[in-house]
């Protein structure tokens, strides 16, 4: 019984200690990915080439039909052409916290050192800030918001392509589109720990990036944050069809790291239980056990009164125990070692950046471990007390008389 | 069915039995008919295999009959649910066996206090204190702490007599319980047993082999082949 009670404190500790894991990575990856591209974006007009159509004559009996459009059948223009007009209508949305207009264009940065490409983003600092994690992202890196805000000419360049560049902050470089160059000089150098994101963004003011790659008006897409970033998908299918442009939710757009993150996740969470099963069969064997070394006894409980129903319970009782004291110190050394496991250093470079393990402590790991430990300790419980409470008194007794 | 006459705790009538399946099947009882008095010491004494213990098992609800009936304290219970038969037990039959079936792990007073537990008609205290004084009366009142398997195998069927008097009951059922006790030992339990239910107003049906036990009770009752012999 003792050893089935260590596994059970091993298997709920481990089941803790590896979804604490998993899911730290993948809420990490979130919230990075949320404090760069925001909860959602908006681009692309839609133009819909079928559209609803009326028949069967005027008036109030007249009969209409409506054909709505999917996916397929729809036409995308590119970016957004009025963003203020759609900023208004967005904030009419009770879960969105912000949006911020993104002007997006290609360049070559050219430095007294090397060029390499880039992208722009032009930005009203202020909205960005509002749905983005910007000013971590700088305060991560070197030099300052304010600088920024305070010059026309100031960009904000991601660390790595400023290493490539060699460029530091107050230095100049020039940004090349098309036919148009410019001198500009860096603000600030920001580090989001995700190399896609530094290695080429560069963001610089709303004004300037117009200007620069000559679009007067308009904006590639609106980066929007939300109150409930859960709510994504469903806010993003509602701005959709209200605003008639292409709303992509962040669980849409990054589906297939997410997709990867919860298969890792079960994958362990199944692994895991493996140890709580084993546990489980080798406290049915034990309990399966008692009943046979216990015949007599139980036998003897029966006669002086005790019901069926009061043996099913002493060995429920039984399971019960060492479900709870298994769940309990299960819990202890979860939380211990999660603790343990996010001082572990690790370096990863790549998606994001992390030099310590990432854990996520949330109850519902707890809950899952306690549900699964809950089933196969009270089913390997259960089947031996049943077993133990069907035994007829009589047959027994008299099988021991001598 | 007839209510049972006052004085008599346990009746049963034409009771048959059979044990086994298909050609092992033997008819145990054939048809018994018995009743058992209050402060009454009933002796069943045969031969092994007549079926005395078969009928034990059947007064004291642990079996059932293929056929006939069996009332206790004026209720009919052979064809009674599991449930009733099961309370029936705890609060009227109490059970001394060959072998005392004490719980190893818990203390005497632990397995006098046990029945009593399960009836739940006193509190704690008040059934510590029965229990204690069940010890007492049969010897054991300075080993109440001890643990069953501290004692020795006279001392646990002594504990195992306190703890078949335990709620009172009205009859007390026991299966050879000297037949694993030395003379000494034997005449000590029997006496107590005696003693005690007669001092209670008890209906004692015991099974024995030994002569001069069975000599002792107030009644006798010869069985042989599954009958009562005349």
């Amino acid at each position: 019984m003792l050893m089935s009670l260590a596994g059970i404190i091993f298997g709920v500790g481990f089941f803790v200690v590896t979804q604490a894991q998993t899911s730290g990575f993948e809420h990490f990856f979130i919230k990075v990915i949320l404090g760069t591209n925001g909860a959602i974006r908006i681009e692309d007009k839609i133009q819909d080439t079928i559209f609803a159509m009326a028949a069967g004559g005027h008036g109030a009996g007249a009969t209409k039909f409506e054909v709505a459009a999917d996916r397929e059948s729809r036409k995308y223009v590119e970016g957004v052409e009025d963003p203020e007009l759609l900023i208004k209508a967005l904030h009419n949305f009770r879960n969105v916290s912000g949006a911020s207009t993104v002007l997006e264009g290609s360049v070559i940065a050219d430095s007294s050192f090397k060029n390499d490409n880039a992208k722009i983003y032009g930005i009203r600092l202020d909205d960005h800030l509002a749905v983005s994690d910007l000013a971590n992202q700088v305060a991560r890196g070197t030099g300052s918001l304010d600088d920024f805000r305070s010059s026309p000419q100031g960009i904000l360049m991601g660390k790595q392509l400023a290493d490539r560049l060699r460029l530091n902050v107050g230095d100049s470089l020039i940004l090349q589109a098309d036919t148009e160059q410019r001198r500009y000089r860096v603000s600030a150098i920001y580090f989001t720990g995700v190399s896609d994101i530094d290695r080429v963004r560069i963001y610089m003011h709303l004004g300037e990036a117009r200007s620069l790659l000559k679009k007067t008006s308009g904006a590639s897409f609106i980066q929007v944050a939300l109150f409930d970033r859960e709510r994504a998908p469903q806010d993003a299918a509602q701005m959709e069809q209200v605003l008639h442009h292409g709303a992509q939710s962040w669980q849409d757009r990054e589906a297939p790291w997410l997709q990867a993150f919860q298969a890792l996740q079960i994958s362990a969470a199944l692994t895991v239980s493996t140890i709580i099963l084993i546990s489980g069969l080798g406290m049915f064997n034990t309990l399966a056990m008692i009943v046979i070394e216990k015949t007599k006894e139980i036998a003897i409980l029966r006669s002086m009164g005790f019901s069926r129903e009061d043996i099913l319970r002493i060995f429920v009782w039984l399971g019960a125990i060492v479900l709870v004291l298994g769940t309990i110190g299960g819990w202890a050394m979860g939380a211990g070692v999660t603790y343990g496991v996010s001082k572990l250093p690790i370096r990863i470079r790549g998606i994001f950046t992390t030099d310590t393990f990432q854990v996520y402590v949330s109850i519902w790991h707890y809950v899952v471990a306690t549900i699964t430990a809950a089933v196969v300790v009270m089913t390997a419980a259960v089947i031996p007390a049943r077993r133990a409470a069907r035994l007829e008194p009589g047959d027994i007794i008299r099988g021991t008389s001598g | 069915m007839a209510s049972l006459r006052s004085d008599i705790a346990l009746r049963c009538e034409k009771l048959h039995r059979y044990l086994g399946h298909d050609e092992g099947r033997v008819h145990v009882l054939r048809g018994v008919s018995f009743e058992a008095r209050r402060g009454n010491v009933t002796a069943i004494v045969g031969p092994s295999g007549c079926g005395k213990s078969t009928l034990l098992y059947l007064l004291g609800l642990l079996d059932q009959p293929d056929d006939g009936a069996i009332w206790i304290s004026e209720q009919l219970m052979s064809n009674s649910s599991d449930i009733a038969r099961t309370a029936a037990r705890c609060a009227h039959i109490g059970f001394v066996f060959q072998f005392h079936f004490l719980m190893q792990e818990f203390s005497a007073l632990d397995n006098v206090m046990m029945p009593m537990r399960k009836l739940g008609r006193l509190d704690e205290t008040q059934m510590a204190e029965r229990a204690h004084a069940l010890l007492t009366d049969v010897g054991l009142g300075d080993k109440a702490h001890r643990l069953a398997t501290q004692l020795s195998g006279g001392e646990q069927q002594r504990v195992a007599v306190a703890r078949a008097l335990a709620n009172q009951p009205a009859i007390i059922l026991a299966d050879e319980p000297t037949g694993n006790l030395d003379v000494k030992n034997s005449t000590l339990v029997f006496d107590l047993l005696t003693k005690l239910a007669k001092e209670n107003g008890q209906a004692v049906v015991l099974v024995t082999h030994n002569p001069e036990i069975a000599n002792r009770c107030d009644e006798i009752k010869p069985m042989r082949d599954g009958e009562f012999l005349p």
